[in-house]
């Protein structure tokens, strides 16, 4: 653990440099930098390196093709391309500029100050903010041009205003998060002014996010502006992309190159905007997120499976294949993982097998990251997209669920026994409902599919079930939402949902993790009733010992991914072999005597 | 339902009052040169004087606004000062031209991102590899950079359909439909671009809640979890992000209006904007807020009933 926080500071400390390394390694972060950059100093040098006078017109040469003394060639007035695209980067950069920083200004003190405070003050910024984000910009900016003359800073003055909720939201939505983190509670604890909170700790959060802002809304500026420009809404004295086009398109019968050039100076510069605040964004999350190409993927997926292979070889000589034999459910040496960016499978499953036996309860029992709830998505075919099955057999009574070579059964082939056959209880029940539909259709709906009864029997039979899993008033859970009953109903209502098309399997998720105590009492009753009712079998996920003892004919111990220790349960609870079994013992505190006694006086903790 | 209809149109009243009363003071606080600008530079100091008093520009600001509200609330957003044409006949004339373009595009443009979005969400790999480039190409390339494009390619290099103009339904029904093909499209390419990303990662969202997998565990098939609750879950999103692009048709129309030479709103007010035409823009502007008003509450009322909570 001391290892992790010294990682942990040490990685804050290089946050920063590897950032801008993570964005230059980048290629797309790289080029749209320096794009930026070189418009940046051909703006501010743009008298220097503009080859010709911006309005000198070469009577000769109008519309002439790109040469030798005009790069870009002329335009239908005889002036230099090339040069009125030096000259128009200054105003396309300013306008940016002054939207973005108008609309800082606005809407990241605003921002914090709703966040943070909250109530009135929210309440109003964020009515306006709404207004403001409903309006179309561009019939704002034609009213203000109408109202105060051809000067595009005006208008992009006043797009920064349009433009600010953006800003306003992203800080606000920030803060809020922030506002009640320990971190913060701890600082106003320690006497630190809101203001320096809000400077020290806050704004730290909310930088990234601005700066990720501000170029989109850097390339959305320039877009405005261009389009103004192009209305010819501008000043009509300044050189400007937008009136470039717009000179060119009443000339494109006759030379579409002439819109070109200014097409591409605009397209190019947004784009790199955009480009740079994407790469950013991935710079941020690359962190946590982990992207492979596909080539990758699969070469990390080979070379795991490939150490698997040589595990279970290892290994093959300790247990006996189980495959073989009539189990209900029998997991064969199954490992998962998920393609990290160092090109590795990180392991949550590794070698694990275990059986099912009919109308028998296995109980898994291990603390959080072990890996025992992954092993029962692995059962159901229900593991997330990116995670890699490397190795191992599923047979579930004669059919596979992950054949022994090519991994997983389609998820077409598993459709047929989920519900049917095998049956889930998720654990947090208000999540595992769609919160758009009535109870009565999740129950029913699955019901006519699944057994192919019509919809009148599926809802006597729903609500008989109902009644079974202990719910007073059946018919109006049937016709409610789920966000219109409680948790405890809500699990129950999953419990019925489970049992519903009797099937041979059920794997129960930690099913009473997420209830009052009073109520996983019940619940668990519920279960062993439904159990010896139906005489089905039962996969019960749990992170309790307890409730192992109480239902469980036979055990599973699972840590790190492994399994650690195995036997029923009796034998179990007596005499565990393992350390890790002990340790996981001891932590019941059901029936327990106390092992240690407080000695000496407590020091500073 | 009711209380939750009157309480949306009432907010949307009070925003309709608030812009336009900020819009007028905006557009009638600077309009002292009116007159000169009508009568030319010929007008004797007495003309203008006439012509302002004409106008009612030499009475103070408020009483004009209080007039003008007055005669707004009964339908009467005033006359135009080049035209004398009534505002409520010019935009009634107009009106047709920008919705028909608005409102086939914001239609192909929904179906568009629904379906990429949706399949890039769903499907990943190449599909959503494209949207993901589509959404920054988009971005980068501005509309009206789009129509011109088009215009080049459809219009003068393949001389496919017209470049410019527009020919009403009842006159001819196969020009009014080539005169509509590239300014929609122009309008379309942007939207699918942006909107196909915003509502691939509504669908993103969607599918990684935990009941799609109970979903999936009770044995419902893949597509009806996806069409009928997927689908259900994520429509709220969709619709916000297409309302949103539906007012920023409103404002590319602008700009579309004025490539394609169509006799829309947009052109109406490109046209007032650079005369002077003060009333005209007033008109326009309280016209773009009362169909983003009805917009926003049809997607509120659609969103109550798509999602039983709002309801409450």
């Amino acid at each position: 653990m001391s290892t992790n926080t010294a990682a942990l500071t040490h990685s804050v400390a290089i946050v920063r440099t590897s950032l801008a390394r993570r964005l230059f390694k980048n290629p797309l972060g790289l080029i749209s930098t320096i794009i930026i950059l070189i418009a940046v100093l051909v703006s501010i040098f743009a008298n220097l390196i503009a080859p010709f006078d911006p309005n000198h017109t070469d009577a000769m040469n109008l519309m002439a093709s790109p040469n030798a003394t005009h790069w870009l060639g002329t335009d239908a007035a005889g002036r230099d391309i090339l040069t009125r695209i030096i000259m128009g980067t200054r105003g396309t950069l300013e306008s940016a500029i002054l939207v973005v920083i108008t609309s800082i200004v606005l809407g990241v003190p605003t921002g914090l100050i709703a966040g943070y405070y909250g109530k009135t003050f929210d309440a109003v910024a964020s009515w306006i903010a709404n207004m403001l984000m409903s309006l179309p910009s561009m019939i704002v900016l034609l009213a203000v041009r109408a109202a105060a003359g051809p000067s595009i800073l005006i208008s992009m003055a006043v797009f920064g205003l349009l433009i600010a909720p953006g800003f306003f939201r992203l800080t606000r939505t920030a803060v809020m998060g922030v506002r009640n983190e320990l971190y913060v509670d701890a600082a106003r604890v320690s006497g630190l002014s809101d203001s320096r909170i809000i400077l020290r700790h806050i704004l730290s959060v909310v930088r990234a996010p601005i700066i990720i802002q501000s170029a989109m809304i850097s390339g959305i500026s320039i877009s405005i502006q261009s389009g103004l420009e192009f209305l010819g809404l501008g000043d009509p004295t300044m050189v400007s992309w937008g009136s470039m086009l717009n000179e060119g398109f009443q000339n494109i019968f006759v030379n579409p190159l002439l819109v070109m050039w200014p097409g591409l100076a605009i397209t190019i510069t947004i784009g790199s905007f955009a480009l740079l605040g994407n790469a950013f964004r991935d710079a941020l999350e690359d962190a946590q997120k982990v992207k492979l190409n596909r080539k990758q993927a699969k070469a990390a997926l080979l070379r795991a499976k490939a150490e698997v292979a040589e595990l279970q070889a290892q290994s093959a000589t300790g247990s006996e294949s189980q495959a073989s034999e009539n189990h209900l459910l029998s997991v064969d040496h199954l490992s998962v993982g998920y393609p990290q960016a160092s090109g590795n499978l990180k392991y949550v499953v590794q070698d694990v097998s275990l059986f099912v036996d009919k109308g028998e309860v296995l109980g898994i029992v291990g603390e959080s990251g072990s890996g025992k709830t992954q092993t029962a998505f692995s059962i159901l075919g229900l593991l997330p997209d990116n995670a890699k099955i490397a190795g191992g057999h599923i047979v579930f009574a004669g059919d596979d669920l992950v054949a022994p070579e090519s991994g997983a059964i389609s998820q077409q082939e598993l459709t047929k026994f989920r519900g049917k056959r095998i049956a889930y209880i998720p654990q947090e029940p208000m999540s595992n409902l769609d919160p758009a539909f009535k109870i009565g259709y999740q129950l029913v709906r699955p019901m006519t599919q699944v057994l192919g009864i019509s919809k009148a029997e599926a809802k006597a039979k729903a609500l008989a079930l109902l009644e079974t899993v202990g719910i007073n008033n059946p018919l109006r859970v049937f016709n409610s939402y789920p966000h219109e009953i409680s948790g405890g109903m809500a699990q129950r209502v999953l419990i019925a949902g489970a049992v519903s098309c009797e099937p041979d399997l059920l794997i129960a998720d930690e099913p009473t993790t997420a209830l009052d105590v009073t109520v996983q009492a019940e619940v668990l009753d519920l279960l062993r009733d439904l159990q010896s009712r139906t005489g089905m079998g039962m996969v019960l996920v749990t992170h309790n010992f307890g409730v192992v003892a109480d239902l469980a004919d036979r055990v599973v111990v699972m840590q790190y991914g492994r399994v650690v220790e195995t036997g029923d349960v009796r034998s179990i609870l007596r005499n565990p072999q393992q350390d890790y079994t002990k340790e996981l013992l001891s932590s019941m505190l059901e029936g327990k005597t106390p092992m240690t006694m407080l000695t000496g006086p407590l020091k500073g903790a | 339902m009711f209380r939750f209809i009157a309480k949306r149109l009432g907010s949307g009243a009070v925003l309709l009052l608030v812009i336009s009363t900020l819009t007028y003071f905006l557009l009638f606080f600077s309009s002292s040169s009116v007159a000169r600008n009508l009568l030319g530079d010929t007008a004797t100091p007495e003309q203008i004087v006439a012509k302002t008093h004409e106008l009612g520009l030499d009475r103070p600001i408020l009483a004009r606004y209080l007039e003008w509200l007055g005669n707004a609330v009964h339908g009467d957003l005033g006359t135009s000062w080049f035209t004398s044409q009534p505002i409520l006949e010019a935009l009634a004339t107009r009106i047709p031209v920008t919705l028909t373009i608005v409102l086939f595009a914001i239609g192909t443009a929904a179906i568009l991102a629904t379906v990429l979005g949706m399949s890039a969400a769903v499907k990943g790999g190449f599909i959503d590899r494209a949207v993901q480039f589509l959404a920054i190409a988009g971005f980068a390339v501005p509309n009206f950079v789009v129509a011109i494009i088009v215009v080049t390619l459809f219009a003068i290099n393949l001389a496919l359909l017209p470049a410019t103009g527009w020919v009403p339904l009842a006159e001819d029904p196969t020009q009014w439909a080539k005169s509509l093909v590239l300014p929609v499209s122009a309008l379309v390419i942007n939207t699918v671009a942006s909107a196909a990303q915003q509502i691939r990662s509504a669908f993103k969202d969607v599918l990684s809640r935990d009941w799609v997998r109970t979903l999936r565990s009770r044995g419902i098939k893949n597509s009806e979890i996806l069409f009928k609750h997927v689908l259900r879950s994520a429509a709220p999103a969709g619709l916000t992000v297409l309302s949103l692009q539906f007012v920023g048709m409103l404002g590319g129309s602008v700009i579309i209006e004025s490539i394609f030479a169509l006799p829309g709103i947009g052109h109406l007010i490109v046209d007032s904007t650079t005369q002077g035409d003060t009333p005209v823009v007033m008109g326009v502007v309280v016209f773009t807020v009362v169909v983003v008003i009805v917009v926003n509450l049809a997607v509120d009322l659609l969103n109550g009933w798509l999602n039983p909570k709002v309801r409450v």
